[in-house]
């Protein structure tokens, strides 16, 4: 990875605003051939805003853009593909309804005469696929029917069709699996031998210590400073990014031996369009972890046991009782609390204000007088962290961390007694996260049954009084407290215990 | 998390929305545009026509908005859900025909002929609403094809043609009211229904945990569902309110317009477009009952406008769709720059 | 992938991997109608299958038929027209008035007409690019203003179409009706533009994701000027066509036909998602001979026209709703299929950079549900 001399590309200064918020102030960095450069921040630092300005998508209000000494002015995404900078955005940005091959060359059609060439554009497709040495994907499937992983390589493949100098990555391995993400730290190696520039944004600290040369903290829209990798520790560009010392809490495994009251939520054999005979116990005071790979059916679990997507059959047995749970509504009356992975989509209602969500269940199951309940929310908002402030304004405005912590509020104010957690801390800044945790297990001290579902290693296994493993719909096998990494992937890959399991890198 | 411990405000300048005060002529602002409209309007027609700012011209001028301005209330609850009602237009006709058919002018009979009107008005409303949610149509054409259905059954009914009389005493509420009083001379009836229907809808909307569904449903649908909202109810209930509030308006424009085949024809849009002035958000979730008050006197008072001009009705029509649309781009203007 | 072709081949007829959907369900709806209709017709005496009758619906579904292919194309885009039937009455009008009897002048006549319906077309366009304004109130807009000009300027039958003109309406050749002709043009003009060229695939990439479209380089606003212009040919080419049949232009002929619901409604069943991107363009045309068929028996059978107008409106909303029921695929049990309004991210507003007010890179979050 040898780093030519010259800069390929220096933002100068780049300052950009919406409707009189400052979102960048005077940013600058500089990106090398060869070199691959990571972007860290904490939510609403401006990495994506950076990179968006790089990619033509914003215009700056301040600042420039050179590009090989030149400087450059983009007026929209074309452009700046034009100069060889190719975005892979955080939101894939796929059209489901069309093929493979429709969204790869989307733009740039291969004509003949006044028609589309489709065979030319097919064969493009294919070869632009086979480039990237992934599985084949036929070019005529319909992006949704794709799974997760394989958009990804056509999103890469759709990027690298520009050929491009300058490759920006944007969070590009929330979705995968650790196997994934590997195959992609390869092609990601391969590129940058070939003298491709990459920029790469993530949250996740390990992954810019495997693969990136370079890295530039940014903070509240500044950048704070840009070191070698070599030259910092994780601890060391964590508190650039925060601004200040934390203790580190998270990778220390809970103290208590393992919680032995009743069983508080029972799953016995249930079957479902994704899942094959789970069998599951959560007990009174206890956090049981589910690890697994993407499609094992974690959420799937989840979203069984509260009833957005019920059972087949098998039963559910809340404090010993079989309950029918065939919607969300039946699942709340069962004391159940469900804080999904989607928070934007599934956890909140947006243009309404953050109190009026932290009312919402509430609201809807009528169980206890409003006014009681709007004075609790006082007193909830303190428990989670949240300003009071914030508790009027319009969840949309809220950043990641604050929303979730609303949507925390939403649940401890129905008093559920079993807690589902789907990726609690996602899209979370590293301050809230911690807190976060800490209510996980404060419920779990007052008597909540609890399951949490996280891609994160060090969340599960510092969380979990024990690590329920599951592998394509069916639990693959069950980890004490404080297991490895190395043994959860090997069960979430369906491997047994006495398999190879040298797991692949990634994940921090 | 015990305790009152803060812990650090997450980085970003999203959560600082707008900085300061609203001081001085920043307070403007925070008027909801609908009225600076309305006092505009309303002081182009004084100009015009001194005589308006009368008192009694005054309350005659909500008189005839009354019709309007409670079946907008009724059409804010749907659309504040994230549907629309195009039906109510067909319904306010169908329960003008009806009333006179069945109560031919015979006062005797008002009582039941105006129960069977509100049964009728629920009844369609609860259609429109399970069709809307559980067959999964959507409410543009469910609501649409109501319409063709109220059109096509009452004249069925009738054979073709208006028959019957309104009696006088449903005519009361929309025509007549209280006299003899100082200074106004009469207070119309309608003028408290409406102050009646306008304190109901807001108390609704904004005070009950109905209202605050309503607004879920409207502004994230599966998050309500996830939150335990029972969707198809609350939706389904807002037609019905829409319905109900349609009888009510028919009840009203029967007083002061009388008896007319196509008495409700062109209502639905109207109040479509009074609820798009008063600045709700054609996708749910946003939406006020005073300001929708504030948008049925402003699209009124644009008619009285240009009638006092001598516009004839069917470049009413086309000042409506205008101001439909300024409404519209101003709503989106507004959504872009809201922080 | 499979060791058997045939489910392989079943699975593809019945769900096709083709990029924009299977019209097949609407066109066996086609048939079974059909088939109905005729049985009906027979048991009551008459005979459904003569030419006449064949010819006469084909009629029936030229004027609908014509406003439905702009309705489905601006549909796919993401977008909606909900000006059509007054763009059909005032295309009538300026048919009827312009040629004024006159067979020299049907050329003019013509190129108004077109002249008009694209300058409305382009009029929607820009009031959803330019002023941001939803598509739904948009062209709700223009429909009322429309309204408001016609009934100003005409309350009657005003101008004349000359005979000549009327081959347009009534001329048969070779025992299928001119006007067949002109709907086939029509649509096959459509169809090599949807599915051919890059302007096509553009549209439905807008319609999909506009945003996504953009961040390749289409250009969403050009797209949905396009569309609506073309929108408005096609509604105006309708009014032509009913003014050749009418032998004048009256002011009732769009909103008397109920072009916009229906063209709507023919859109749903046809199988083009209300939400845009996806759908094929013959699928719409198979709902439209649907209720061409279904007005054709109520003819024979000299039914009320209350009575037709209540039958219609309960067959459209049936119609969509079983449509709707079977093909809930349904992943978001409670979800809608499709919103008409609302400026969510991505959908039928104009695109604009992130949704909402907070760009979406400052809201960091990762896409939804896995596993």
């Amino acid at each position: 990875m040898t780093a030519s001399a010259a800069p390929v590309l220096s933002m100068h200064q780049i300052t950009k605003r919406f409707f009189g918020t400052t979102v960048l102030r005077d940013v600058s960095l500089t990106c090398h051939s060869g070199e691959v450069h990571a972007i860290v921040g904490a939510n609403g630092a401006g990495k994506s805003t950076l990179m968006k300005v790089l990619g033509g998508v914003y215009p700056p209000d301040g600042g420039e853009l050179v590009l090989d000494g030149r400087p450059v002015r983009f007026r929209d995404p074309h452009q700046a593909l034009a100069h060889g900078i190719s975005l892979i955005h955080q939101e894939l940005t796929l059209l489901p309804e069309r093929s493979v091959a429709d969204n790869i060359l989307l733009g740039r059609e291969p004509r003949r005469r006044w028609s589309v060439d489709r065979r030319a554009m097919h064969e493009q497709a294919r070869r632009l696929l086979a480039d990237l040495d992934a599985e084949p994907i036929p070019t005529r499937r319909l992006v949704r029917r794709l799974t997760v992983a394989q958009r990804q390589t056509v999103e890469i493949a759709k990027a690298l069709s520009y050929r491009p100098r300058i490759l920006v990555m944007d969070e590009p391995t929330a979705a995968l699996t650790p196997g994934e993400v590997a195959v992609l730290f390869r092609r990601v190696r391969q590129l940058v031998a070939r003298g491709l520039a990459v920029l790469y944004i993530s949250h996740r600290l390990g992954e810019v210590f495997e693969l990136a040369d370079r890295v530039t903290v940014l903070r509240d829209g500044r950048r704070v400073d840009t070191r070698d990798v070599g030259g910092v520790t994780p601890t060391g560009l964590v508190q650039m990014m925060v601004g200040r010392e934390l203790a580190d809490r998270e990778s220390t495994p809970p103290v208590d031996h393992r919680p032995a009251g009743p069983v508080r939520l029972a799953v016995r054999d249930g079957r479902g369009r994704n899942l094959r005979g789970i069998d599951l116990e959560v007990r009174e005071g206890e956090i049981v972890g589910v690890g697994g790979l993407d499609g094992s059916g974690r959420s799937d679990l989840a979203r069984a046991v509260f009833g957005v997507v019920p059972f087949d059959s098998g039963t559910v047995e809340v404090d010993g009782v079989r309950r029918r749970i065939r919607s969300p509504r039946a699942a709340i009356r069962a004391r159940i609390g469900f804080v999904t992975a989607d928070r934007k989509t599934e956890g909140l209602v947006l243009p309404i204000p953050a109190a009026d969500n932290a009312l919402l269940v509430v609201r809807a199951l009528g169980r206890r007088p409003t006014r009681a309940a709007a004075r609790a929310m006082d007193r909830l908002a303190g428990r989670v962290g949240l300003a009071r402030t914030l508790l009027r304004r319009e969840s949309r405005l809220l950043s990641g961390g604050s929303q979730q912590k609303v949507v925390l509020m939403k649940w401890l104010a129905t008093d559920a007694r079993i807690y589902l957690f789907d990726e609690p801390t996602r899209g979370v800044d590293v301050g809230a996260k911690a807190g976060i945790h800490e209510l996980i297990r404060e419920l779990a001290a007052a008597g909540a049954a609890i399951l949490v579902i996280s891609s994160e290693f060090p969340e599960l296994i510092g969380l979990s009084h024990r690590i329920v493993v599951m592998h394509a719909g069916a639990v693959a096998g069950e980890l004490p407290a404080g297991a490895g990494e190395a043994d959860i992937m090997l069960l979430a890959t369906g491997q047994s215990a006495t398999g190879a399991g040298t797991g692949p890198g990634g994940r921090p | 998390m015990t305790g009152e411990r803060t812990l650090p405000a997450p980085a970003g300048t999203v959560e600082g929305g707008k900085p300061g005060a609203r001081r001085g002529l920043g307070r403007l602002a925070t008027i909801p545009p609908i009225w600076l409209v309305l006092a505009a309007l309303l002081v182009v027609v004084v100009w015009r026509d001194p005589s308006f700012a009368e008192p009694a011209s005054l309350l005659a001028f909500v008189k005839r908005s009354a019709p309007l301005l409670v079946l907008a209330l009724g059409q804010l609850f749907v659309i504040v859900g994230g549907e629309f009602d195009l039906s109510v237009g067909a319904l306010i006709t169908a329960c003008v025909v009806v009333a006179a058919r069945l109560g031919d002018g015979d006062p005797g009979r008002t009582w039941w002929v105006v129960a069977l009107l509100v049964v009728f008005g629920v009844l369609v409303g609860l259609t429109n609403g399970l069709v809307t949610t559980l067959l999964r149509v959507p409410s543009f054409i469910t609501t649409l094809g109501s319409m063709l259905v109220l059109n096509g059954a009452v004249f069925l009914w009738t054979g073709g043609s208006v028959t019957g009389a309104l009696a006088d005493n449903l005519r009361v509420p929309g025509r007549s009211g209280i006299t003899g009083l100082p200074v106004v001379g009469q207070l119309p009836y309608a003028v408290p229904i409406v102050v009646v229907v306008v304190a109901c809808a807001t108390l609704l909307l904004h005070h009950t945990r109905f209202g605050h569904q309503v607004l879920a449903v409207g502004g994230g649908v599966r998050a309500a569902m996830l939150s335990g909202v029972g969707v198809w109810r609350v939706r389904t209930a807002t037609f019905v309110i829409s319905g109900l509030s349609a009888v009510v308006a028919a009840i009203l424009l029967a007083g002061f317009a009388g008896l007319s085949a196509n008495a409700g024809a062109g209502y639905e849009f109207q109040a479509i477009t009074t609820v798009v002035l008063a600045g709700a958000v054609l996708g749910g979730g946003r939406g006020g009952t005073v300001a929708t008050v504030g948008g049925a006197l402003t699209l009124q008072m644009l008619f009285t406008l240009l009638n006092l001009f001598g516009f004839a009705k069917p470049l009413r029509d086309s000042a409506e769709g205008l101001l439909l649309i300024a409404a519209g781009a101003y709503t989106a203007y507004r959504a872009r720059r809201s922080s | 992938m499979r060791a058997l072709p045939t489910p392989a081949v079943l699975t593809r007829i019945l769900r096709p991997d083709r990029p924009e959907g299977s019209s097949l369900p609407i066109w066996l709806t086609f048939a079974a109608v059909f088939a109905v209709a005729w049985l009906v017709v027979g048991l009551a005496g008459g005979s459904f299958v003569t030419l006449a009758n064949l010819q006469n619906i084909a009629q029936r579904s030229v004027a609908l038929g014509l406003v439905t292919v702009g309705q489905t194309m601006a549909v796919l885009a993401g977008s909606l027209d909900l000006s059509v039937a007054y763009v059909v009455s005032v295309a009538a009008m300026v048919a009827s008035v312009t040629m004024a009897g006159d067979p020299g002048r049907i050329p003019l006549g013509v190129g108004a007409v077109l002249a008009a319906g694209a300058l409305v077309g382009l009029v929607n366009g820009l009031v959803i690019t330019w002023l941001r304004v939803n598509a739904f109130i948009a062209t709700l807009g223009v429909a009322i203003i429309l309204r408001g000009g016609l009934n100003a300027t005409f309350d009657n039958f005003a101008g004349a179409v000359p005979d000549q003109f009327q081959v347009l309406g009534y001329d048969v050749l070779a025992g299928i009706p001119v006007s067949l002709f002109l709907l086939g043009g029509v649509v096959a003009g459509a169809w090599y533009l949807m599915h051919r060229t890059r302007f096509g695939y553009h549209v439905y990439a807008v319609g999909g994701d506009a945003e996504a479209a953009r961040l390749s380089g289409v250009r969403p606003h050009r797209v949905l000027l396009a569309v609506h212009v073309l929108s408005g040919l096609c509604a105006a080419t309708s009014g032509l066509f009913l003014a050749s049949r009418l032998g004048a232009g009256a002011p009732w002929v769009g909103p008397d036909g109920g072009y916009d619901l229906e063209s709507i409604a023919a859109v749903v069943l046809g199988g083009t998602a209300l939400a845009g991107g996806k759908g094929r363009l013959l699928g719409p045309l198979a709902a439209v001979a649907i209720l061409a068929v279904v007005d054709s028996v109520f003819n024979f059978f000299q039914a009320d026209p209350f009575l037709r107008t209540l039958v219609r409106g309960v067959v459209i909303v049936g119609a969509v709703a079983l449509y709707s029921y079977r093909s809930e695929r349904d992943p978001h049990p409670g979800e809608r299929a499709f919103r008409l309004a609302g400026p969510r991210s991505g959908s039928r507003d104009v695109p604009r950079s992130g949704s909402g007010d907070v760009p979406r890179s400052e809201s960091p979050d990762a896409h939804g549900e896995r596993g």
